[in-house]
Order: structure tokens, then C-alpha cells, then sequence
């Protein structure tokens, strides 16, 4: 149990050492989207009824960094240490893989709720947010950084070389983050890519996030928390086979 | 009782390269053993398959009896492996990475040891810089120190000592010499032979997957090697007829004599002397281990 709390505890400690990049910048980086896309279609979009663009978006850009960054968190740690080689101090202990995963799952989880809270707090002064249902919004936030951080995980494992993370990240993470209704309700879009839509798991995400904030949703948020659960699970368990079979970890 | 270390029918593969061909070896507690061999001959592989980075294709490794696969936190609590890479985590001062070592092996409170570690490595001044600050040798320490943070009983240095002042090989070895006396096992690679033959009780020699000696290091010297005279005569001077075929021709002039034993020195001068030899320069050379490696490597 110490192992995990250790390596949980490093892992958090790494990103807060530094924060100006690692919390700062993201939360700079979704201040922008804000002011740029509420100025340009705050007049001309209503995606709910008594809810405002700019207060729609909110929601979305909170999840939309949290997940990035969960994301980023495991991944980037895991890249680091293979490449600079001190990976080594973790596999040498007597840390199980399942520790593994939940030691670096949960950090990223820390690190995505840090950078959430961050721009939330950041937008609250632009907006009026209700709180619906906070306990949606938690368990959001928690299962979204969870499959964030697991799929950091994964890609960290795979990953060779930085090149090969960033293609990750820029290929897979981004665009299934920027298409996933951060920016617009799935409503607004032609039917063919509303049903593509739904084969992003980050749409339910987004979806069940904001519907904590506003009780409406683009879909029922019990199927959202459904697909996003299944989504976990099914994570979880290709990224503990991935360390029990010690893939690009043990030769 | 269990040895230190066990390993039985290890075989790896790595694509077309037999890393590992069939390693039985056991090291007993409290040796102090030499794993020596040319760069290729898989003391990297079975040190990191005894460690649990590598998994071996058949064979069974143990530390301290546990199994390092069935078993492997219970192995694991028993080793510690100084790597040969010089890795380090960046975001973190020297305590801070020893105090993160020790967590991950179920420590809490370890400061006492980490103080005295670090003292023992002549660290105490570096304790709270980052890592990226120190030198090459110091990283090395580090490395060193952060083997030694969970006390245990089996340590395992993977070229501990390439890149390495002499002071601190000697600072180093001295700390090490007393992890023995205190009981530790220590197992050691080197491509330094001297060092080797000055610390080990025991040797394997490894080559392309396959230990080709293993003896003690005594034996291995007596072996393979042996005390040698060589001599250079002064100018107009040749070797009588009854040592001519004793003794080969060297750089110089020099002429060397490979002894079975140094009673046969007293001999070899008589010889001169009755011949009317006169010597320019003498010395007499003691068992070495490269000549043995070399030997080794020849034959196996």
C-alpha cells in the first residue's frame, strides 16, 4: 500500500513542481476559447433555452481540460521516464501493475480536476452557472479523468519516443475532445455527424458534464454515464493485461 | 537454507540474439561475486531478468528463495540494483529521490538511513539539489544510494564504477566492502578486472549467453594465469640453449618466462650466471585476472 501511496504522491508531486505548465498554462489556454468564441457567437448561438452561449460553453471547456489534462498527465510521466530511462526506480519496487495503474490513474485525475477547478473558477465571474446536480458533475469528472488518465497510460506504454505521443495526442485526443460538443450541441449538426458523434465516448462526457450544471442534456445522462462506466472498465482492463504482460515495459 | 541467489536453465531471446543460453549459477549469502564477460555477453540481461525487467523464455530465477516472477514483491524486497545507465528523475532533489525509493518499498520513515547513506557516499552537501545539477559522479552515487535504501540483502552493481573518479571508486568500494563484512551478497560487473580480482571471492565469466568459468577467483588465477619472469639481457648477450625454448621473445628484446611456480626463478638466474649472462632489466609478473579473461575468452 505504501508503494502506491508513494509513486501516487510523486506522481502528483511531478506536475505540481511545475504547475506554471502544468495548471497555469491550460487554464490560460481555455480563458481564451472562452472570450474568443463568447464574443464571436454569443449573440447568434442559443443552444438551450435560458442558458446563455458563453454559460453553455463553461461546462465544456471545463471538461474539456480537465480530460486534456488528465490525459497529458499520465502520459507525458510515463514518456519522460522511459525515455530519460529512471522508469527503472518503478518497476525495480515491489509495486504491483494494478498499483501502477491506480497510482498514475488517480494523479492524472488530481491533475485534471486541479486544471477543471482552475478554469471554473477562472469563468465563474463572466457567467451565471447553476448547479443542478453536482453529484452528476462529480462523477463526470471523476470517471472522465479516470479514462483520460488510463488512456494516458496506455499511450505512455506504447509510445517510444515523444513523436509518437504527440501523434497520439494531436491525432486521437484533440480531435475526439474538439468534435465532442465542447463547442456546440450535437443538435445543431446534420444527422450523419450526430451519429458519428455518438460513437465518441467523449460526447458523453462533455453531455453528462453539462447536465450536472443545467439539467438538460443532448442525450439521457444515465445512458451518458452508462457508455462513459463501460468505457472505464474496458480501459481499465486492457491497460492492467498491457502492465501484467509488462508490454514495452519488462523486455 | 536458501542461497542468495538461484538461477536455473535461464534462457532469453532477444529476435535472432541468444541473450541468455541456459544460465544455472548459484551465489551463496555473503559472497562478494563477480559477473565478468566482454559487452554482448548477457550479464546486463541476467542481472535485469534477476531484477524482473527482463522475463526469461524458460529457467527460474530466485533471490533469498522467492521466485522472481511467483514471488517477485518478495524478491524484489531483497534486491537492490545499482543500473548501469546513469538515470535520474529530473524533478527532484537527492532526499527527495530517496525518500521516494523508500516509499515505493514500503518505508515511511527511513531518514536515519538515508542520512547515513548519504554520508557513507559523500552526498550529505548535495542532499537537497535537484539531480540535474550534479555531476555525472555524483548522479552515479545517487544511483548507488538509492540501491541501498530499503537495507537490502542482495545488491547487484551493474558497471558501478565506469566513468568514475578514483576517489570515489575507492570511497565507493570501501562502503561496499562493508555492506560484505556486515553480510550482505554483493554481485558485481565490471569491465575493470583489477577491481574484480581485488574484491571478488568468486567469478563467473560469461560469453554469448553461456557462463564458460566459474570458479573462485584463487583457483581462476591459478588456473589461467601464473607468476611470469621476463628479462632483457644486455646487448652481445643471448639466453643459453637450455632456456632458449622456455621462454618467448617480446618488444625490445625482453624475453618472457611463464612460471609454474616461483622456485623456478632461483633456476632460470643459475642458468645465466653459468652461461655468463649479464641482465639489463628484471621483473617478475604476478597472476593477473585480464590474462585469465583473455585466456577464458580464447577457450570458451
Amino acid at each position: 500500500m505504501d508503494g502506491f501511496l508513494t509513486l501516487l504522491y510523486k506522481e502528483v508531486l511531478r506536475f505540481w513542481k511545475v504547475s506554471f505548465q502544468t495548471v497555469a498554462a491550460p487554464i490560460l489556454t481555455a480563458l481564451l476559447f472562452l472570450l474568443i468564441f463568447s464574443h464571436v457567437l454569443e449573440r447568434h448561438v442559443r443552444v438551450y433555452e435560458n442558458v446563455s452561449y458563453t454559460s453553455f460553453l463553461v461546462p465544456g471547456l471545463v471538461m474539456m481540460s480537465l480530460l486534456q489534462n488528465a490525459f497529458a498527465n499520465s502520459s507525458s510521466s510515463l514518456i519522460q521516464s522511459k525515455v530519460t530511462g529512471n522508469i527503472i526506480f518503478m518497476l525495480l519496487p515491489p509495486i504491483s501493475y494494478a498499483q501502477f495503474f491506480a497510482a498514475f490513474v488517480l494523479a492524472a485525475i488530481a491533475r485534471g480536476i486541479v486544471v477543471g477547478l482552475g478554469v471554473l473558477l477562472a469563468t465563474l465571474w463572466l457567467v451565471d452557472l447553476s448547479w443542478r446536480a453536482p453529484l452528476w458533475i462529480a462523477a463526470f469528472a471523476l470517471l472522465g479523468g479516470a479514462i483520460m488518465g488510463a488512456l494516458g497510460v496506455i499511450a505512455g506504454i506504447w509510445a517510444e519516443k515523444f513523436d509518437q505521443l504527440a501523434a497520439f495526442q494531436n491525432f486521437i485526443i484533440v480531435p475526439l475532445t474538439f468534435l465532442s460538443g465542447v463547442f456546440y450541441s450535437i443538435h445543431s449538426l446534420p444527422p450523419f455527424w450526430q451519429q458519428v458523434s455518438h460513437f465518441n465516448p467523449i460526447f458523453y462526457m462533455i453531455d453528462g458534464f453539462r447536465y450536472g450544471f443545467f439539467g438538460v442534456s443532448d442525450v439521457p445522462p444515465l445512458l451518458s454515464l452508462g457508455v462513459v462506466a463501460a468505457c472505464f472498465v474496458v480501459l481499465t482492463v486492457f491497460t492492467l493485461w498491457l502492465l501484467r504482460i509488462g508490454y514495452r515495459l519488462r523486455a | 537454507m536458501h542461497p542468495a541467489i538461484r538461477i536455473d536453465g535461464v534462457t532469453k531471446r532477444f529476435g535472432n540474439v541468444q541473450a541468455l543460453d541456459g544460465i544455472d549459477l548459484e551465489i551463496a549469502k555473503g559472497e562478494f561475486f563477480g559477473l565478468l564477460g566482454p559487452n554482448g555477453a548477457g550479464k546486463t540481461t541476467l542481472i535485469s531478468a534477476l531484477a524482473g525487467l527482463v522475463r526469461p523464455d524458460a529457467g527460474r530465477l530466485a533471490v533469498m528463495g522467492h521466485d522472481v516472477v511467483a514471488e517477485y514483491r518478495a524478491a524484489r524486497r531483497q534486491l537492490g540494483v545499482v543500473p548501469q545507465e546513469l538515470v535520474f528523475d529530473p524533478f527532484f532533489t537527492v532526499r527527495e529521490s530517496l525518500e521516494i525509493q523508500s516509499g515505493y518499498f514500503g518505508i515511511r520513515d527511513n531518514a536515519a538511513w538515508i542520512d547515513e547513506i548519504l554520508e557513507n557516499l559523500d552526498l550529505t552537501a548535495k542532499a537537497d539539489i535537484n539531480m540535474r545539477q550534479l555531476s555525472g559522479g555524483m548522479k552515479r552515487r545517487v544511483l548507488v544510494a538509492q540501491a541501498l535504501v530499503h537495507r537490502p540483502p542482495v545488491i547487484v552493481l551493474d558497471e558501478p564504477t565506469a566513468g568514475v573518479d578514483v576517489e570515489l571508486r575507492q570511497g565507493l568500494w570501501a562502503f561496499i566492502r562493508r555492506l560484505n563484512r556486515d553480510g550482505h551478497t554483493i554481485v558485481l560487473t565490471t569491465h575493470y578486472l583489477e577491481e574484480a580480482e581485488s574484491l571478488c571471492g568468486r567469478i563467473a565469466m560469461l560469453k554469448q549467453g553461456r557462463i564458460v568459468a566459474l570458479d573462485t577467483t584463487r583457483n581462476l588465477l591459478r588456473r589461467f594465469s601464473g607468476h611470469t619472469l621476463r628479462l632483457r639481457l644486455a646487448p652481445g648477450h643471448v639466453l643459453p640453449d637450455t632456456l632458449r625454448a622456455r621462454a618467448s621473445a617480446e618488444a625490445e628484446g625482453s624475453r618472457l618466462f611463464n612460471l609454474a611456480n616461483c622456485d623456478e626463478i632461483e633456476g632460470i638466474l643459475a642458468g645465466l650466471r653459468d652461461a655468463g649472462c649479464r641482465i639489463d632489466d628484471i621483473e617478475v609478473g604476478k597472476p593477473d585476472l585480464e590474462e585469465v579473461f583473455l585466456r577464458v575468452m580464447e577457450r570458451g
